[in-house]
């Protein structure tokens, strides 16, 4: 075990390998690509006019939030249901749910940012909105779950049935909020689709912006499950250290 | 009390759930915590709305959500009493190393909890009648009274999974409303629809009010399905 | 462009989020990673 040079790049040490960095440096470019097809490339939309612009890292950010949730669902379910238990997939599910959190709070916030000029309000009690938001605190309940601590064992289980219980949620939020609406009131706002004509930068620009953020999420999860491996390592193995230690202190004659 | 060591495992499931409910019921009436800690809580609480929405007619208008959100809060004091009492002791390792099934144990902790909150529930709707002033009518309180059975239901069966979930952990008092409260929120939504429609403070009809009581009843099925199924992994058997 | 502020903010936040937690995270993988013995760390 060495200790890496100080000048040593952040993204050089720890969790990289090759992989990662050419998964990384390609996620960079993905990005720079948004920015400039996002901001300067496309035109602007007819009815949406600029805002239309927030649109390419919203819709990008909240399908991999939509994608990484069912990623941890997936991903709980096969450690649950496997006779293996292994903990690769709860490492997985953790990671996936901690990078799904960031992205739905970037959509949430984008989304409001976008609501304001479109609709020129920030929120609206519409399902799909309620819904959003319903899943970003039911994930980080989770994530809070996963700190409760215990074995890694525990922790999994637990974890593991917390988040298909939320799969058992989520569609019962969003039905009644739907029934809710519908019997009280029309909604009084645009859907944020169906009717934008999209021409051909503009759907260039989104398709960018869904790789830049695939390129994203995929990088994150790597580096957040291997960041979990060496934490659970880093865990046990500190447990032994302070054994051992404990070991070699009563064997002096003394104490220290 | 805690059945015989020897023989639980020859006790049928749901008898074994009737004797934890009789259990956690029996705590109650010796310690009365709910009777006077936490109904008094849910009472004040409902004082204090009438404070906030100081307006002739909000109150009023408003009645059903209040009612069912000074249950939520109460739903959580609740549920950390019913598991203070297990963690205090090793109380809920010792029924499951006595051979008490998971599912027995979160049937028996609902339903106990389910009767402890219609109680509770009652006193906090008498207390709307009086301080905020809506009236009942006849044709709404069939609908009224199944959406208090079946909100009931719905909510000491999350309550129960969750508070299985946190108990024995340090921070438990905080991990538990962020756990719940975005659970139970389609509850809030059904059960406050449904008593706005059988009491009319919005204008509703009573017949708007009985499309809530399909919502409620499938939240309260699928989680009696699924608290049932997680519940052994939750408390770590 | 007009509601420059909203659309550039939108930007700013979305990718200012990504990065922070990129860097919080790797800071934290790279201190760890110090503790654990390189047969710990499959990937390299």
């Amino acid at each position: 075990m060495s200790i890496p040079p100080d000048d040593t790049d952040i993204t050089t040490a720890g969790t990289s390998s090759a992989a990662t960095r050419l998964l990384g440096t390609l996620a960079v470019v993905g990005v720079a690509w948004l920015v400039a097809f996002g901001l300067l490339f496309s035109p602007a939309d007819r009815d949406q006019r600029e805002s239309v612009r927030i649109m390419y890292v919203h819709v990008p950010s909240a399908w991999l939030a939509y994608l990484a949730f069912i990623v941890t669902a997936g991903a709980s379910a096969l450690y649950l249901f496997r006779a293996a238990h292994s903990l690769v997939w709860d490492r997985l599910a953790g990671a996936s749910a901690e990078v799904g959190v960031v992205f739905m709070g970037i959509t949430l916030l984008t989304g409001m940012l976008w609501g304001r000029l479109s609709w020129g309000v920030f929120w609206t009690w519409d399902a799909r909105l309620t819904t959003t938001a319903f899943l970003f605190v039911t994930y980080v309940g989770y994530l809070a779950v996963r700190r409760l601590g215990g074995t890694h064992q525990q922790r999994a289980r637990r974890s593991a049935a917390v988040a298909l219980l939320g799969v058992l949620e989520i569609p019962l939020v969003h039905f009644s909020v739907r029934l809710w609406r519908n019997l009280h009131q029309e909604s009084t706002v645009a859907r944020p689709d169906g009717d934008v004509k999209m021409d051909g930068l503009m759907l260039f620009s989104l398709v960018v912006g869904l790789v830049a953020f695939t390129l994203l999420y995929v990088w994150l999860v790597i580096h957040r499950q291997r960041a979990l491996v060496l934490e659970d390592a880093a865990e046990d193995h500190g447990l032994e250290q302070a054994l051992s230690d404990r070991r070699a202190e009563a064997a002096l004659p003394g104490g220290r | 009390m805690a059945p015989d060591h020897s023989v639980a495992g020859a006790i049928p499931p749901w008898r074994l759930a009737w004797l934890i409910a009789l259990k956690d019921l029996r705590i109650e009436a010796r310690s009365r915590v709910v009777v006077y800690q936490v109904l008094p809580f849910a009472v004040i609480v409902m004082v204090m709305f009438g404070f906030a929405l100081d307006d002739d007619g909000i109150a009023q208008r408003v009645a059903p959500g209040l009612i069912w959100l000074a249950t939520l809060f109460s739903l959580l004091v609740v549920v950390q009493r019913s598991f203070a009492v297990e963690a205090a002791d090793g109380a809920l390792d010792a029924l499951r190393v006595a051979g008490v099934d998971a599912v027995s144990i979160f049937l028996g902790k609902a339903l106990a909890m389910a009767a402890q909150l219609v109680v509770l529930e009652l006193v906090l709707f008498v207390t709307a009648v009086v301080l905020y002033g809506p009236r009942v009518r006849p044709g709404g309180l069939a609908l009224l009274v199944v959406t208090w059975v079946l909100a009931t239901i719905g909510l000491a069966l999350v309550g129960t999974l969750y508070g299985g979930l946190t108990a024995g952990f340090t921070g438990r008092e905080t991990l538990l409303p962020l756990l719940v409260l975005p659970v139970v929120a389609p509850v809030l939504i059904g059960a406050t629809r449904a008593v706005e429609s059988a009491l009319g403070t919005t204008g509703a009809a009573v017949s708007e009010g009985w499309p809530w009581i399909g919502l409620l009843t499938v939240f309260a099925g699928a989680f009696g399905v699924g608290g049932s199924l997680a519940f052994g992994p939750l408390i770590d058997e | 462009m007009e509601d420059a502020g909203f659309i550039i903010g939108s930007y700013v936040v979305t990718f200012g989020v990504i990065g922070a937690y990129a860097v919080a995270m790797l800071t934290r993988a790279r201190r760890l990673a110090r503790r654990v013995a390189d047969e710990d760390k499959p990937w390299t």
